[in-house]
């Protein structure tokens, strides 16, 4: 167990916000581990694992030559430095880029030809792989009328997909949602169009090593006009030790179309450092609205930061068409290292990003992250609300670019970042960039007051509340409201963190 | 308590539209004074002025609370200084307890007047005492600040604002609308509870009946941006048996 009980907490820290954040991070609950048989790949990366990962999920030779194009160039690459994140040098050899439970080297046909043991695993952690209408474990959801709470499960177990729920009944909607390797063998035409697109293979080291060794990860396809009749969900489970884990998801709202979907991801404690790189990929076409919402909460080492995920992530979403919507919701409590930046671009005129991420680290826990909100298109809006909350002696970093293009006339950003220490040993440091090539965009900072409502400002203020504070509680409450509106089926943490304030915050 | 002296007052946005065009009314510690008046003769905007709601620019005239300029201060200001605004409607701030607002607002005027904030202790024994004669309960409390709220919740929240910020000078702007009798006596039962000698009530309404539950000292009609005619009680009976017809007439 972390304690958390010892912590330091500074004057004027509000304990609720103690409590929220010593019973989030304060005991890792998924740090158990599943016994089951194995089969690796041999460590290391190489074509031959490359080739190997591609032939294990039987993709057609145009999806191996892009593995090994893409491991070309990784070859040719160098680790980033820039993130305020230290940790011992990666040996990119010595781990395991593939381990797939020796049950699933037959696939299932169905989810009850699913081994048992994998089976038990989701339903320990709360995600039952059966057609359910609620998912257990959520409070309050017995409550609810069972329709419309439906939500579709892809289970990812190391470095495969162990199933996927509900795919029946989404197939009905015109629905597409599998693993990636079933994508790349059903619907080439889809990934080939897609995949790389948004994110491409060069485009950074950690997504170009992806786009070499990825094995498993989640697809999604909405047709035009389509609302989706559930949300979506992704379990991501590491399992095996001195394995990677790197999955890939592809997320296409096709014209007018809405989806929201969800992912979560867990560990178990384990002395070594792990690495986890994934790449998700999003486009969405005219009018079209996708939700994304994450709660990491992968092991985040202990107290004296052994052990723990390395979640070194990219994640972009490519508003397309006209008035496109992409909205990003990340919680953030895991990891040992987090580099992670879900961006946007709004290539769409009137299209529009949003990011609200709230980001706890605690003991040694290090967590650079924050957005890109690229303005590509006319009257384009992006909102960044982040929060970042440090205890023991945790380091949290915001980085955000906000970036208005010529053609980007009459856009706007507005941006807010918090940061809350607990404690006197932890850090938190905001590094934002800005670029504006036109001039009718307008970015506005967090001290700035015209996007929050003129009435509620008055309102504060005539109850003896200075402007400063007031623009704040509007704005914290407003990140209330959509933490309250995060699908809860993974998170319960997410609830937790609603009672959490930014009291004391340093700005 | 509160002397304002020939206040006119106009529309920032609009320069041509002059609201309030020579008000002239002082108020007495522990006095209760209502102001009645026709729709669009500007009672919501002398509450709006007096609090300092952006919008409105004061062209002549002043208002001073205990011998202070108020116009002069900012909104936080003034309710530092113990002047109190219940509103005609009240704002729905999402995702902001009732709860952490309040305590917000009490420490934030504690602060402004340099005095110690309260404990998060004492304020949740006075809030719940306070809330109790309110009927406010604790799920009320808890609740985003007005937001889901039936009209009656909402009135009732501003009166238990009102006694947690204890301020001397209260203002209350047609806190009787959208009320049914029930709820309207409890919100003037919290209003009367909250009567003393050190604090002074402008009711500000359109209908006499909430002053059957609140007695004022003075009634004055306000008619087109002036106080046309003032008296005790008595007055706003007559309003209530004859309209404002006559009395509008007569002032002409």
């Amino acid at each position: 167990m972390t304690a958390l009980d010892k912590i330091e907490v500074k004057e004027g820290v509000d304990q609720d916000t103690v409590d929220a954040v010593t019973a989030l991070s304060g005991n890792y609950k998924y740090g158990w581990e599943t016994e089951i048989e194995m089969d690796y790949a041999p460590k290391g990366v190489n074509p031959d694992i490359v080739r190997l990962i591609s032939s294990k999920n039987e993709e057609p030779a145009w999806m191996t030559e892009w593995r090994l194009q893409a491991l070309t160039r990784w070859e040719q690459m160098t680790e980033p430095t820039w993130a305020m994140v230290s940790y011992p040098k990666i040996d990119f050899q010595d781990i395991y880029y593939y381990a797939r439970p020796k049950s699933m080297a037959v696939k299932p046909k169905s989810l009850d030809d699913v081994d048992p043991k994998l089976l038990a695993t989701y339903a320990k952690l709360g995600i039952p792989l059966k057609e359910q209408a609620i998912l257990a474990g959520v409070e309050g959801a017995e409550d609810m009328p069972a329709e419309g709470r439906k939500v579709a499960v892809d289970a990812v177990f190391d470095s495969v997909s162990v199933g996927t729920t509900f795919q029946a009944e989404l197939k009905k909607a015109g629905v597409i949602f599998c693993s990636i390797s079933e994508a790349i063998r059903e619907h080439p035409e889809l990934v080939k169009k897609y995949l790389g697109s948004v994110v491409p293979q060069s485009d950074n080291y950690y997504a170009t090593l992806n786009s070499a060794v990825f094995s498993d990860g989640s697809f999604v396809y909405i047709p035009p006009g389509v609302r989706c009749p559930m949300e979506l969900s992704t379990y991501f489970r590491i399992n095996a030790e001195n394995t990677g884990q790197f999955e890939r998801t592809l997320i296409i709202a096709d014209k007018g179309s809405y989806v929201s979907y969800l992912e979560g991801c867990t560990a178990p404690k384990r002395d070594v450092a792990q690495l986890h790189a994934a790449v998700v990929e999003i486009i969405i076409e005219e009018d079209a609205e996708v939700k994304y919402s994450t709660v990491q909460n992968w092991y985040p080492g202990d107290e004296n930061g052994k052990g723990g995920i390395y979640n070194f992530v990219t994640k972009r979403a490519d508003c397309r068409g006209d008035r496109a919507k992409v909205m990003w919701t990340q919680v953030e409590t895991g990891s040992a290292v987090t580099w992670k930046y879900p961006s946007c671009i709004l290539r769409g005129d009137d299209s529009q990003g949003e990011f609200y991420s709230i980001a706890i680290a605690n003991n040694m826990q290090q967590a650079d992250t924050g957005t890109k909100m690229v303005h590509l298109g006319k009257n384009t809006k992006s909102r960044i609300v982040s929060k970042g909350i440090s205890a023991g002696k945790a380091q949290n970093t915001y980085r955000g670019l906000v970036s208005m293009h010529p053609r980007a006339k009459n856009s706007r950003n507005y941006t807010q970042c918090d940061s809350l220490l607990i404690g006197d040993q932890c850090g938190a440091h905001t590094v934002p960039y800005i670029e504006v090539k036109n001039n009718s965009s307008r970015v506005e900072h967090e001290a700035t007051t015209s996007k929050v409502d003129d009435d509620q400002l008055f309102y504060c203020r005539s109850r003896g509340m200075d402007e400063e504070e007031a623009v704040a509680l509007v704005v914290n409450g407003f990140c209330k409201e959509v933490l309250q509106a995060l699908p809860m089926e993974f998170a319960m943490e997410a609830q937790a963190l609603v009672a959490i304030s930014l009291e004391g915050s340093v700005g | 308590m509160l002397e304002i002296n020939n206040l006119h007052a106009e529309l920032e946005s609009d320069a041509e539209v002059t609201i309030l065009k020579g008000l002239t009314l002082s108020i007495k510690p522990g006095e209760v004074h209502a102001i009645m008046g026709p729709n669009g003769s500007g009672k919501s905007t002398l509450s709006y002025v007096l609090s300092g709601k952006d919008g409105y620019s004061v062209t002549a005239g002043s208002a001073m609370l205990e011998g202070v300029d108020l116009l002069e201060m900012e909104p936080e200001e003034r309710a530092a200084a113990g002047l109190f605004l219940a509103f005609q409607y009240p704002v729905e701030i999402p995702g902001v307890g009732n709860m952490t607002f309040l305590r917000t607002a009490v420490n934030a005027q504690r602060k402004a007047r340099g005095e110690e904030e309260l404990s998060a202790g004492d304020f949740l024994k006075e809030v719940r005492a306070t809330a109790k004669d309110l009927q406010i309960d604790a799920d009320m409390l808890k609740r985003p600040v007005n937001v889901g709220f039936s009209g009656g919740e909402k009135k009732r929240n501003e009166i238990l604002q009102m006694a947690m910020l204890e301020p001397k000078m209260c203002i209350l702007d047609e806190t009787d609308s959208g009320l049914d009798v029930d709820a309207m006596k409890l919100v003037a039962d919290g209003v009367n509870a909250l009567r003393s000698e050190n604090r002074s009530f402008l009711v500000i309404t359109h209908y006499q009946r909430l002053l059957d539950h609140i007695k004022p000292d003075f009634v004055h009609i306000l008619a087109d941006g002036k106080i046309i005619k003032s008296g005790g009680p008595e007055l706003a009976l007559q309003v209530e048996n004859n309209g404002y017809a006559d009395l509008l007439a007569g002032a002409a």
